[in-house]
């Protein structure tokens, strides 16, 4: 009888189981910004002709340099 | 360090959507998907213009604000971006956004919403600079080549400028003062405040 008795709370508790709730605390975050847009990466061959990566006083010049580019009246 | 904007010039726009077609081409955009649009107003109607538009990557981002899993974040550039793999596609952004920017897949069954997508100033996303992982989930990395977005680096009437804040306004000043007319920036003053005026007088003494 004890044996039965023991046996049905195991298979309540397992039925029960399902009812419960899953965490919905928030632990992702955006990993953000990776490395800065004038950090080296693996050689890209779609980099503007005459700049090359790791450098950010020239990644900012060539930047500048290319937004005069849209300046009809600097041409 | 270079704050990027968008300018659209609508004195200039000629509807060609040659900037959309360079966006999609450039990020390999899926259908269903525009990161950028062409709106005309008066359409038909002499004096009829339009703009380019897509995430204007705001000062105070809205959809930044309202994001319930808090995915999108600012580079230094001043760009708005968001991770795709903490994105739940709610859509609370496509609401916030005054722009329209936020896109959402709409070619699976049942109106399927997948994650967000939109204009990324052509900076990638969270992935390593120039990595294949960047470019299928959000396309090419052009900042991070020493190169301006696309869609303004190909405007063929120059309409749409892209780039150091300060630069684009500069140039489309001298615009404005060469031909006299069409100073308006639809948009601008949503997207990045408007001017703060601080008064000249004096300061007033504090009362002790």
């Amino acid at each position: 009888m004890r044996g039965l008795l023991a046996t049905a709370v195991v298979i309540g508790a397992a039925l029960l189981v399902g009812c419960g709730e899953k965490p919905q605390t928030l632990d992702a975050k955006a990993k953000g910004p990776d490395a800065a847009p004038w950090a080296a990466s693996a050689s890209s061959p779609f980099y503007a002709a005459d700049w090359k990566g790791g450098d950010k006083a020239a990644w900012e010049a060539q930047i500048r340099t290319r937004n005069q580019g849209q300046n009809d009246y600097a041409r | 360090m270079a704050r990027m904007k968008f300018i659209c010039d609508a004195e200039r726009c000629i509807e060609c959507n040659g900037c959309v077609t360079a966006c999609k081409a450039e990020n390999n955009v899926p259908w269903g998907v525009n990161r950028r649009r062409v709106v005309t107003l008066n359409d038909g109607v002499a004096g009829e213009k339009s703009i380019s538009v897509a995430c204007m990557h705001c000062s105070d981002a809205p959809c930044m604000a309202v994001c319930p899993v808090d995915c999108f974040y600012r580079t230094d550039e001043g760009v708005v971006l968001h991770d795709k793999d903490v994105c739940i596609g709610c859509g609370y952004c496509s609401y916030a956004c005054p722009f329209g920017a936020p896109q959402f897949p709409t070619n699976g069954e049942f109106g399927l919403r997948g994650k967000m997508d939109k204009c990324t100033f052509c900076a990638g996303g969270p992935e390593a600079n120039g990595s294949d992982a960047e470019n299928a989930k959000y396309g090419r990395n052009r900042l991070s080549e020493g190169k301006l977005p696309a869609c303004a680096e190909m405007c063929s009437t120059k309409a749409l400028l892209g780039g150091d804040g300060d630069v684009v306004a500069d140039i489309f000043r001298t615009r404005v003062l060469n031909r006299g007319k069409g100073s308006e920036v639809w948009g601008w003053g949503t997207a990045y405040g408007k001017p703060v005026q601080t008064s000249m007088a004096a300061p007033t003494e504090v009362k002790k």
